[in-house]
């Protein structure tokens, strides 16, 4: 591995070299205080001073709608266009880690060509944060990124140290040679070292996944589900935040002039009544709390059996999202017996009417 | 727009190959028979798969849903399916004639264990539109008959003309190598020369087998599978010597768009075949 040196100040012309024949997404305001994950034309619209985006970075990768074909009866002609050449600025590390699940998700037996297209065009470049309220990414350990970037950028006081992950993100740092120095002073290096501890004792909220496996199966049929059921909107917030959910729905649009079809891959909520029923109208989960026991099965129980670690990265974004304060956070809690302050917990209690 | 990014993968598993219709027929009032030839040979002739493997069928304009591939392997080229008319894409395949385009993709799905099966007693259970992946597994017991020990159909079906193969099965029943047991649950028209009774009424006239060396295969509507549960395990078939299939929303075959997910199984991927065992230990199943 090696690390670099940049001026802050260098950090716009640099980016503004790199992206000159590429789509450049990085973060960017909206609504005064929440921040998107968006393509950007001119770099000073860039805000690197966020802590989540609304949409996790997976939007990029497999937007919530896109065209899979466009077909005739001759032919189901195959539309990649969602996978551009991009150049990803600023992303955090739950959220490379969450591309990393989802890297395995996609590939595990069937290759999806729609997300490794779009991956295998994407160039990651990571961006050093610091956790607010929600975050709890230390529990998960997914706090730190060794792997899975071509570049990743600590920010110092003045300076950022730029981790070269990989021979493209190499060639990147070709395009402005002089801009980057290769020798780190020791009061950079400690700088450095003196953060990482300073974050690490900065996150305020810890979960522990250890043993939820096991709870998952022991308080399989506990009241507690029926407790958040019955608070659940069913809107289906939780989902389309969180950067690990994969569930899709495919459409055939019929466009009557071209007699032809356009088929449309759309993100898909497992909160839904409608997700798991099938012809004539059977559901085998007909009830909410049905449906969100498959959602904390796949998150913190089967993805541990399957991949050795949970679906969660701790990002906090369904923490920071769920209206009645249903999340692993809460979860998690209640299966480990505790009395949680939740404002599902509160409803069951009678104390919100 | 850069070209780069338009060439296509090696492989799409999502991309439906164009298939016609070469025959269509109606079983029974709302089930048909569809036969289909995939539109480029060289593809027609290495689409490889397993009894009780599935197939994803879209309808321009309608779109896709899962279908248990009906035919045996062991007469390529062809493939079969039984298809109950049950909603948008089944109402738009009813509607089109031979010679008519279709879109096909697969195989998909674990399939029945014919390896392990080999050498042992087939044990077969069918009622409705269970029909169609078991009839895969009979006619490939069939054509590989000395693989297989004593082979055994049981049918039911409320009434004649609602049993799904029916002219099919009276054509073999008589043969040596198979025991074969039809039944249905009222005769209105009088002229049904087979068993009358539920399905389960059947399992007294069996010849006695040897349950250890049994593998039964059962399919057929949710009421069907209680009875025929508690019938084979006072047979003293081995709970992992009973399998079945499962019918869950699909939307992609291959394991991504999550909607067949139980528990921790992706029946698309895990199944839709699975032992009795695998099924009392599931917690979803209703
Ligand atoms: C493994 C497996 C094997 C099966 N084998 C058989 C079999 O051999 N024979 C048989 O008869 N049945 C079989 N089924 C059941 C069969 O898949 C359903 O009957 C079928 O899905 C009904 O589809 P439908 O569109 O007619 O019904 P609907 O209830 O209208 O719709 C069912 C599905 O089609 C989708 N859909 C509706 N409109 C559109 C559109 N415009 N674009 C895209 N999707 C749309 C719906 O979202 C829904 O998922 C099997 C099911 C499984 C899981
Ligand atoms: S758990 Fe919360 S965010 Fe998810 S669907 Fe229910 S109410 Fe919406
Ligand atoms: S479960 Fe919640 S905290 Fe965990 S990755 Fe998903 S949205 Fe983030
Ligand atoms: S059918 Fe899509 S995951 Fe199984």
């Amino acid at each position: 591995m090696r690390i670099v040196k940049l001026k802050q100040k260098n950090l716009n012309p640099f980016l503004e070299v790199i992206s000159e024949n590429t789509e450049l997404w990085a973060p960017v305001r909206k609504y005064t205080d929440r921040h998107v994950f968006a393509q950007v034309e001119d770099v000073s619209q860039i805000d690197v001073d966020y802590t989540r985006t609304i949409l996790p970075p997976r939007k990029i990768f497999l937007p919530p709608s896109f065209n899979m074909f466009t077909a005739t009866e001759k032919e189901y002609k195959e539309n990649f266009s969602h996978a551009t050449k991009k150049i990803l600025f600023g992303i955090h590390p739950c959220d490379i880690h969450g591309l990393l699940i989802m890297d395995q998700f996609f590939n595990y037996v069937f290759e999806d060509p729609y997300y490794t297209q779009a991956r295998n065009n994407t160039l990651l470049l990571g961006h050093s944060c610091w956790p607010d309220e929600h975050c709890f990414c230390k529990s998960t350990r997914t706090h730190i990124i060794e792997e899975g970037y071509d570049l990743f950028f600590h920010r110092l006081s003045e300076d950022y140290l730029v981790w070269i992950g990989s021979s493209k993100g190499d060639d990147l740092i070709r395009l402005m040679p002089d801009c980057f120095e290769e020798k780190l002073s020791d009061e950079d290096i400690q700088f450095y070292i003196r953060l990482r501890e300073q974050r690490n004792e900065a996150f305020q909220t810890e979960v522990n996944f250890t043993a939820m496996p096991d709870l998952m199966e022991l308080k399989y049929n506990h009241p507690l589900w029926e407790k958040i059921g019955t608070a659940c909107l069913a809107c289906g917030s939780c989902t389309n935040v969180c950067p690990t959910c994969n569930c899709y729905n495919v459409m055939d649009h019929p466009q009557l002039k071209e007699r032809g079809s356009l088929i449309h891959r759309d993100w898909d909520t497992c909160t839904l009544q409608s997700y798991s029923e099938v012809a004539g109208g059977e559901n085998f989960r007909e009830k909410r709390s049905d449906r969100l026991k498959l959602w904390y099965t796949h998150k913190i129980q089967a993805y541990i059996s399957k991949y050795g670690k949970p679906g969660c990265v701790g990002c906090g974004r369904c923490i920071a999202t769920c209206p009645v304060d249903i999340n692993v956070k809460t979860v998690s809690q209640a299966l480990d017996g505790k009395d949680v302050d939740a404002f599902w917990n509160r409803l069951n209690k009678g104390e919100i009417k | 727009m850069n070209q780069e990014n338009q060439c296509p993968p090696q492989t799409n598993p999502f991309k439906p190959e164009p298939a016609r219709i070469v025959r269509t027929y109606y079983l029974t009032e709302d089930v048909k028979f569809f036969q289909v030839r995939i539109a480029d040979m060289e593809k027609a002739l290495s689409f490889r798969y397993k009894p009780g493997q599935f197939a994803m069928i879209s309808v321009l304009g309608a779109g896709e849903a899962p279908f248990s591939i009906s035919s045996t392997p062991s007469r390529p080229g062809l493939l079969e399916f039984c298809i109950r008319k049950a909603g948008v894409v089944t109402d738009a395949l009813f509607r089109l004639k031979e010679n008519h385009l279709i879109g096909i993709r697969g195989p998909y799905g674990n399939g029945f264990p014919i390896q392990n099966m080999k050498n042992h007693n087939v044990l077969i259970i069918m009622g409705g539109i269970g029909a169609a992946p078991l009839r895969s597994v009979l006619l490939n017991c069939l054509d590989n008959r000395d693989q297989f020990q004593k082979v055994t159909l049981l049918h039911g079906a409320k009434r004649p003309a609602e049993m799904i193969f029916r002219d099919e099965f009276f054509d073999i029943k008589d043969r040596e190598d198979l025991e074969c047991h039809l039944s249905v649950d009222q005769d209105d028209t009088g002229e049904w020369s087979e068993n009358i009774g539920v399905v389960t009424t059947l399992f007294p006239k069996m010849e006695k087998i040897d349950p250890q060396q049994t593998y039964a295969l059962v399919c057929g509507p949710p009421v069907m599978y209680k009875f025929v549960l508690q019938e084979l395990l006072k047979l003293k078939i081995p709970r992992d010597q009973i399998l079945m299939t499962l019918e869950r929303r699909m939307k992609c075959g291959v394991g991504k768009c999550g909607h067949c997910a139980i528990d921790y199984i992706y029946t698309c991927l895990d199944g839709p075949v699975f032992t009795y065992w695998d099924v009392l230990h599931m917690r979803e199943l209703i």
